[in-house]
């Protein structure tokens, strides 16, 4: 088990490239171009993430962050949820890059394999920015009335903030 | 409009809270150091992201992703029965479900967009149907099965496995989706 963790991602490569030999893509070339699009995606992340970077890193200097998160102290313990992914939890149906930047954050300052860093991966890792999301389908589609489209999806969220800070306890904890 | 204003709004909480805790010159330091800080994260996350892209667009190109669209069909005949009698909204759709699922940002969005407006034209064009809120609820909710950005980031900050963290994004990703679906159900027929 665990040499097939440690070589997941040769093991990913491996498996893709075998199955591009037999679907006759041209493997080389597909591999460059998606590479330049890699670069294009952090391209398009920076001047979103040079500009929140900073609100995020004010607010936790400030003490603002610490404030809130001992306000909701009680109810945060109640289901084992880390304190300083609250803004993260707030942040993420909002603004993709926002969450990014708090993400970041907290996987830096509390370490990658802590119990609060793998929390706020999870939590990032599986969920969306549901308000654009919205915006850009209902948009595409004209659609006026979205009903129990807004509610649905953030009864989704929340179940993301408080199954990941759980799963984790449960795995890392 | 609205990032604006929250990006306003968390400035503004930044003042506040310094001046309330002392702590106004390690907030004047933190404006400087967090445009930075996006910099070195960029940086340090390029490397990665560029070699998941490149995977990516490989499992696109060799049909991994046509192959699991089809694979995909009949369950989203059970989830979307209406919309997949027309087989114009069900090949947008599989497409859009297994790009989701393999990460491909770039192709999932048109290809749920033109979905949607497929599902929008079987309604009244003005009030999204339920299949229509089923389709953006499972969008809004993640079902990439490698998340790649944040596995960049975890590798940036040090992780020992940036991906070891896998089976508790796929369960946790299962939850929000579960949990997304019946609350559109409930309120569906609540609604009723």
């Amino acid at each position: 088990m665990n040499v097939l963790l440690t070589l997941a991602v040769p093991l990913i490569l491996a498996v893709v490239g075998i199955c591009a030999v037999f679907g006759k893509a041209d493997i080389f070339s597909s591999l460059t171009r998606g590479a330049a699009e890699g670069l294009m995606t952090v391209k398009d992340m920076f001047p979103a993430l040079v500009v929140l970077f900073p609100a995020v890193y004010m607010l936790r200097a400030s003490g603002a962050i610490d404030a809130l998160a001992a306000f909701l102290q009680p109810l945060l313990s109640a289901f084992g949820i880390p304190a300083e992914t609250v803004p993260l939890a707030l942040l993420r149906p909002l603004s993709g890059g926002a969450a990014t930047a708090a993400a970041a954050d907290i996987i830096k300052t509390a370490g990658a394999d802590s119990l609060a860093g793998r929390t706020a991966a999870v939590m990032m890792g599986s969920s969306e920015t549901t308000f654009y999301v919205i915006a850009v389908y209902f948009g595409a589609a004209k659609i006026k009335k979205t009903r129990w489209a807004i509610p649905a999806a953030l009864c989704a969220d929340l179940a993301v903030f408080i199954a990941s800070a759980v799963i984790c306890r449960v795995m890392w904890g | 409009m609205l990032m604006g204003v929250i990006w306003t709004g968390m400035i503004l909480a930044a003042i506040l809270f310094s001046c309330a805790n002392g702590t106004t010159a390690e907030v004047g330091e933190a404006a400087l150091e967090g445009a930075q800080a996006a910099v070195d994260l960029c940086l340090s996350i390029g490397g990665v992201m560029c070699l998941w892209c490149a995977v990516m667009e490989l499992m696109r190109r060799c049909g991994i992703a046509d192959a699991l669209a089809k694979a995909l069909r009949p369950v989203l005949r059970l989830l979307f029965p209406e919309a997949a009698r027309h087989e114009d909204i069900l090949r947008p759709l599989s497409a859009n479900v297994s790009a989701n699922l393999l990460g491909l940002g770039n192709a999932a969005t048109p290809m749920g967009i033109c979905a949607a407006k497929g599902m929008a034209s079987l309604g009244d064009g003005v009030t999204a149907t339920n299949e229509l809120c089923r389709l953006v609820v499972l969008n809004t909710a993640s079902i990439q099965l490698l998340p790649t950005t944040v596995a960049a980031i975890r590798a940036a900050a040090g992780a020992q496995q940036p991906f070891d963290i896998l089976p508790a994004v796929w369960l946790s990703s299962a939850i929000s989706v579960a949990v997304g679906l019946t609350a559109a159900y409930l309120m569906q027929r609540a609604a009723k």
